[in-house]
């Protein structure tokens, strides 16, 4: 059971790293990336669970933490700098 | 139906080492620097998780500090300083493909140093017994642990004593306002 959602989750993160890679623009870029850190926190408590260290959960949750600095700094530099606005285009 | 870890972990260190490369070759492919630092911060994370499931929880929580948030504040502000598109041309690509090189040679040559996976004669395991006994008489310092730390790590510890400052600037740019324009 928990290794059948591990490996779902594996397919989702397989999927988000195909629409970090295709884009188009840099929003879905930062979504996609924002969502791999929360798979990547599924992934870590599934792991924990599977393998019988529920401690892995703490773990998670400081990726949590840290999951929201990259996509909070990413976001200010957009709205405050206007450099942000020329890189739609990532081809 | 059941499947043992013992089973999975090699499918998911594969296919997360799998996404990595893919990640990788998009980011080597990709020309807007914007787009780059997200792909730098996702690939970081993957490599967190792999890190996890390889068992160096310790490092995975760096990779995932270092690389995934710091680094991501560290790349916009360079960003900030130059532009967000990559410059192109000859030169431009020489310069980069020795560096890469250079530092593939040298980390291969370090890999050739490591010793085998899981003997039982490299250091960590032979060494260091006698660290409580060595401690005071070497060092002087009553704390076992502080001597570790600060003297026979000493480098160790200055570089993650750099990571930590270089952690405080990166809140001090997240957290500051910018003062040269009224909307901030």
């Amino acid at each position: 059971m928990i290794a059948g959602a591990l490996l779902a989750v594996l397919v989702a993160v397989a999927l988000l790293v195909v629409r970090v890679l295709r884009g188009p623009t840099t929003f879905d870029r930062l979504l996609a990336a924002n969502s791999i850190g929360n798979a990547a926190i599924v992934l870590l408590a599934l792991f924990g669970f599977l393998t019988e260290r529920p401690e892995f959960l703490d773990l998670g949750l400081t990726y949590a933490l840290l999951n929201y600095v990259g996509t909070f700094a990413v976001l200010k530099f957009y709205r405050s700098g206007s450099l942000g606005a020329g890189a739609e285009d990532g081809t | 139906m059941t499947i043992s870890a013992e089973f999975l972990e090699p499918i998911i260190t594969l296919v997360l080492l799998l996404l990595l490369a893919v990640i990788a070759f998009g980011i080597v492919r990709v020309r807007g620097l914007f787009a780059v630092v997200i792909m730098l911060g996702a690939y970081s994370f993957l490599m967190a998780t792999l890190f996890i499931v390889l068992d160096a929880v310790d490092v995975a929580m760096t990779e995932a500090s270092v690389g995934a948030g710091i680094s991501t504040v560290l790349f916009l502000g360079a960003l900030y300083l130059t532009d967000v598109k990559e410059a192109t041309g000859r030169a431009r690509r020489l310069a980069p493909m020795l560096v890469a090189v250079v530092t593939a040679g040298v980390l291969i040559w370090g890999l050739s140093d490591l010793p085998e996976f899981g003997s039982a004669d490299q250091p960590i395991h032979t060494k260091g017994a006698d660290y409580l006994d060595r401690s005071i008489p070497e060092t002087g310092i009553q704390n076992v642990v502080s001597s570790v730390l600060a003297s026979y790590r000493g480098f160790d510890t200055l570089g993650e004593t750099a990571v930590v400052f270089t952690a405080a600037i990166g809140v001090l740019a997240l957290f500051a306002r910018r003062r040269s324009d009224g909307k901030g």
